[in-house]
């Protein structure tokens, strides 16, 4: 069975790789790509270490097909900062010391993110909740939440 | 002779205690840090494992014939290729663990005795094709009997795992092969007569199930044996030094052939701390003569790694009516799944470690069943037999009338206190903490119905241990310094404040890694909550060799005795007669002139730390339980618990939070559920369910600061008593808020509504909840 | 002459003998009197042992001194995870 050729665009970048039916996207992200922030917890989505946006949308890509992908926008957390400049997000985690072992870390980031893009103003029962699909088993979560609040007042200050 | 190392009086402390941005920081916020399954090698084949589908078995025949005829599979691993080991005990923490039994779980030899036990390994050129290969291995079993639950396995009839395990430490000695490894006994004074002078006993069955640390990072490894038999390996490991010598005794290479690096570690909590790919994909990469990554999928985590034991464990204790726990007993039954080794040494050895007790009786069993074979978790033993023991500590306290805290604080063990296990504590923070609690506004706050608190303590011995770290002054001044004990959070950046206090130079000097078993001399592994503990004290050794060192240079540069040379604030001068005789020169300026004064700048401070001191710590929290569904809320939840010093207070309050958060899993949600076939049912983390960010609150942690005198700067680890309160607190909350005393965890909602039901109290209207009040009592 | 007391499964192998008062001046020297006294128990106190002395708790040394009143548990090594 022939491969796929798929064309889409990660992180800003037009990208083209070749791969099988089943791979899905963080297969493809990790192995083919090179880009290995997403971590792979569960490949089942249960974990949300692999969480990217497809298209502006939060998704496990451990749920995705890489096949899938093609002419749709990937953004990863290879893609978050700007040059020299952490987003406010990952200024806040590191000041709130919202990481341990740092797995979890960019799959919390990048689902923080798509809160913070949808909800300026989020509550902390809204920050757990839309935070609920990402597990971290070092941190009890308690750090995480401060950061995430912590951010958002940075980002509607700017 | 270890020498108290005490800090120079000329240290300032300008970064320890504080909060710094940890140096690994920018790396693990971008996802440019490279945990165990981001390494790659070019050719490098994939491997994967073959695991039993029955939980015991007889291994009649492995062929490997069609597997290995497949093209692109390189090469094929059995029992065949391990030589067997022979019956020896090395230490291995607070197991002793036997190499024969290691073959015997990295891949099975006579029997596999779990589901998911190791039967043989692959590597192939792509995922797809290693997959192909191992449903093309033929094994024959003779299935036979399994036995799962630890009362099951202890009974005379039971399926026996092991013909040549005969059960140590009875007498007479037992002749016939048993499930039961191991009986052990502690106590000191006369339980009968303390018995005998209560006023109030209260007896109790007990029942846990295995939980799984559950990382989220699955274990993963990568190895490329050479062809003069050197091999490198690239693992996610709590200690690279174990995995090297686990994989060199396995394989018959020489140590130092052996060159292992530690990855980023995605979470450990001790599952970390044994060895499962790493000996395969040496083995493999050496037959294949290429390179071998091999990564464990979630469910073969759940499956084939080890959780920590389930136990049944009884708990009688006696106290006077003004309030004196006079007698304690208990007696621990722990499973140590398919190979003896439990941590119910640990366990006997912590049950009563917070109180003060005249006379105490503690007896465990270790008894192996099939299940996969446990691996540390985190205090290993103390969580089971504390839920016990604090569980009845509190009923004792409700009979008696007695505020929980203040029961404890009449009980509890001080300085001088002769701990259960034998020895007196030196200075201690227990009643610290609990007086910590009993201040909190949380202790005070009124609860409605249905709501309840419970209050626990808990403790962990700690330890010290080989350690090796090195501080190098590199031309400009900046410092690399480079530990050998695996990072899991936050230890970079202590060893950087304590380097750069020690050295009077910024923080943002200092360039913390972890070290390569060939760069760095032995460490053990990062477990016992003795990273930071014993790492600083390596660090304060290496800086003082430096500073020493200085003096020396610089006396020769002024041309004036050693003695009138002293290292302050990051500069070496002239003092007394010389005073005058030159300017002070920095670190950095002595840098520069290095090679001029005798060569490069170091200091290695090689030591076995001792001194390690205990950390106590109490819980308090607030829940609320649905009569409808049987759902427990947790609402608030405080720590408080002794760092001694609180090097980087975040990641400490991090250690006491995340201990918390595995505590309330443990108690309201995780556990193993087998069939009656003996195969787990919720491999995964759907099922296995473990707190989110909606099932918890913020954790308030109180950093209480008792110093150890045996560090020079008072450090105690921290990282794992914050496991050992969480479950009898949430049962004694629970207990608080319906009247029902659940002695079985999990407490699960299934659970918690049909012991309401049975009692009649599911309907709001019904029962109101027997809450009254801030002690609940 | 230092106060020695065995906690735990190793007083099985010096026939349920717990207490001892012995003239050890260091750890090695106190692993070599009680396995002359009781040679079941000599390779036991190798590996897997931790001893407290006057409360602290030292693992894996062999040269920690001991003071002539010291008293001395000879405990199950421990670890953690």
């Amino acid at each position: 069975m022939a491969k796929h050729h798929v064309a889409a665009t990660v992180n800003g970048d037009e990208v083209e790789f070749l791969c099988e039916t089943e791979d899905t996207l963080l297969d493809v992200l990790r192995d083919t790509l090179h880009l290995t922030g997403s971590k792979e917890g569960c490949s089942s989505g249960d974990c949300g270490a692999c969480s990217v946006t497809l298209d502006g949308r939060l998704v496990c890509s451990c749920l995705v097909l890489g096949c899938e992908v093609g002419g749709r926008r990937v953004e990863t957390i290879e893609g978050m900062a700007s040059g020299d400049t952490l987003h406010p997000l990952q200024q806040k985690f590191l000041e709130h010391a919202a990481l341990q072992c740092g797995i979890c870390t960019p799959g919390f980031l990048v689902a923080s993110r798509a809160l913070l893009e949808r909800q300026t103003h989020p509550t902390e029962t809204e920050v757990r909740y839309w935070l609920a699909g990402n597990l971290c088993r070092c941190t009890g979560y308690d750090k995480i939440i401060k950061a995430v609040m912590d951010a958002a007042v940075e980002m509607r200050r700017s | 002779m270890a020498p108290t190392l005490t800090t120079d009086s000329e240290v300032g402390q300008t970064f320890v205690g504080t909060r710094t941005v940890r140096p690994d920081g920018a790396d693990k916020v971008t996802g440019r840090a490279r945990f165990g399954a981001d390494f790659n090698l070019p050719g490098q084949l994939i491997g994967r494992v073959l695991r039993s589908p029955h939980p015991h078995a007889r291994i009649i025949s492995i062929d490997t014939s069609r597997a290995e005829a497949l093209a692109g599979v390189k090469a094929v691993v059995t029992r065949d290729d391990f030589p067997d080991q022979s019956s020896e005990f090395v230490p291995a923490g607070e197991m002793m663990m036997n190499y024969k039994d290691v073959v015997r779980n990295v891949l099975a030899r006579e029997k596999v005795l779990y589901e998911g036990h190791a039967v043989a390994a692959v590597a192939a050129t792509s995922v797809a094709i290693a997959k192909r290969a191992l449903k093309l291995i033929d094994v024959k079993y003779e299935v036979l009997p399994h036995v799962i639950d630890v009362v099951e396995a202890m009974r005379p009839d039971a399926p026996v795992l092991h013909d040549d395990l005969f059960t140590a430490g009875v007498e007479p000695k037992a002749t016939t092969p048993s499930n039961i490894a191991k009986r052990i006994e502690i106590g000191h004074g006369d339980i009968e007569a303390g018995f005998a002078k209560a006023d109030v006993i209260v007896e109790r069955e007990f029942k846990t199930q295995p939980v799984h640390q559950g990382y989220i990072e699955p274990h993963a490894a990568l190895a490329s044996v050479s062809e003069d038999g050197s091999a490198e390996v690239w693992c996610t490991t709590q200690g690279h030094f174990i995995v090297r010598a686990h994989c060199a005794r396995l394989l018959g290479m020489d140590i130092g052939q052996l060159r292992v690096t530690a990855s980023e570690i995605g979470g450990g909590f001790g599952g970390k701390t044994v060895v499962y790919l790493e000996p395969l994909a040496v083995a493999l990469s050496k037959k294949a003569k290429r390179p071998v990554k091999m990564v464990m999928s979630r469910e073969e985590v759940f499956r084939a790694s080890g959780p920590t034991s389930g136990a049944t464990v009884r708990v009688k204790m006696g106290a006077t009516k003004e309030g004196k726990i006079v007698a304690a007993f208990a007696e621990l039954k722990y499973q140590a799944g398919a190979f003896q080794g439990s941590p119910v040494q640990p366990g006997v050895m912590c049950a009563y470690a917070p109180y003060d007790i005249e006379n105490v009786k503690v007896i465990g069993y270790d008894v192996v069943s099939n299940r996969p074979k446990v691996a540390a978790y985190r205090a290993p033993g103390a969580p089971i037999s504390e839920f016990a023991v604090e569980s009845v500590v509190d009923e004792i306290a409700k009979k008696l009338e007695i505020d929980p805290v203040e029961f404890r604080l009449q009980n509890a063990a001080r300085e001088g206190t002769k701990a259960a296990y034998g020895p007196k504590f030196g200075p201690i923070g227990l009643t610290d903490t609990l007086h910590a609690v009993e201040k909190t506004n949380h202790y005070t706050t009124p609860l409605d119905p249905w709501q309840g608190r419970g209050v626990a303590s808990g403790f962990w011995f700690n330890i010290g241990g080989e350690t090796c770290c090195s501080l190098t002054v590199n031309e400009d001044g900046t410092v690399s310094l480079m530990a050998g004990t695996p990072d899991i959070g936050g230890l970079r950046a202590s060893l950087a404040m304590v380097a750069a206090d020690e050295m009077g130079v910024p923080y943002e000097k200092v360039r913390p890694i972890i070290g390569d078993t060939g760069s760095v001399g032995f460490n053990f592994l990062t477990g016992g909550s003795r990273s930071t503990f014993s790492g600083t004290m390596a660090v304060v050794e290496a800086a003082r060799q430096i500073k020493a060192d200085l003096c020396r240079r610089a006396a020769k540069l002024w041309e004036v005795p050693v003695e009138q040379v002293q290292f302050e604030n990051g500069s070496v001068k002239p003092i007394g007669e010389a005073a005058e005789k030159a300017k002070p020169m920095t670190v950095a300026d002595m840098a520069k002139v290095a090679g001029k004064t005798g060569g490069p700048i170091g200091g290695y401070g090689r030591i076995n730390a001792q001194g390690a001191g205990p950390s106590f710590g109490t819980h308090l929290v607030d829940l609320q339980v649905d009569p409808e569904t049987g759902r427990v809320t947790i609402l608030r939840y405080t720590v408080a618990q002794d760092a001694g010093k609180a090097v980087h207070p975040s990641y400490v309050e991090g250690q006491y939070q995340g201990g918390a958060a595995q505590g309330v899993g443990w108690a309201l949600n995780e556990e193993y559920i087998y069939g009656p076939d003996g195969k787990m049912q919720n491999a995964g983390f759907l099922d296995y369910r473990m707190p989110v960010a909606s099932d918890l609150p913020m954790i308030d942690a109180i950093v209480v600061e008792v110093p150890n005198p045996r560090h020079p700067y008072g450090v105690r680890g921290v990282g794992e008593t914050p496991i050992v309160p969480p479950m009898a607190a949430i049962a004694n909350a629970i207990e608080n808020a319906t009247g029902v005393r659940f002695t079985e965890l999990p407490m699960s909602p299934p659970k918690v509504l049909k012991a309401l039901k049975e009692r009649g109290l599911n309907k709001p209207a019904n029962g109101k909840g027997t809450n009254g009040g801030p002690a609940g009592h | 002459m230092a106060r020695v007391v065995l906690v735990g499964n190793l007083t099985q192998l010096t026939d349920g003998v717990a207490e001892f008062d012995l003239p050890a001046s260091s750890v090695r020297e106190l692993f070599q009197l009680l396995g002359e006294r009781h040679p079941a128990l000599g390779p036991h106190l190798q590996e897997g042992v931790a001893v407290a002395i006057d409360g602290q708790i030292y693992q894996d040394t062999l040269l920690e001194p001991i003071e002539p009143d010291s008293e001395v548990f000879v405990i199950p090594q421990i670890a953690g995870g």
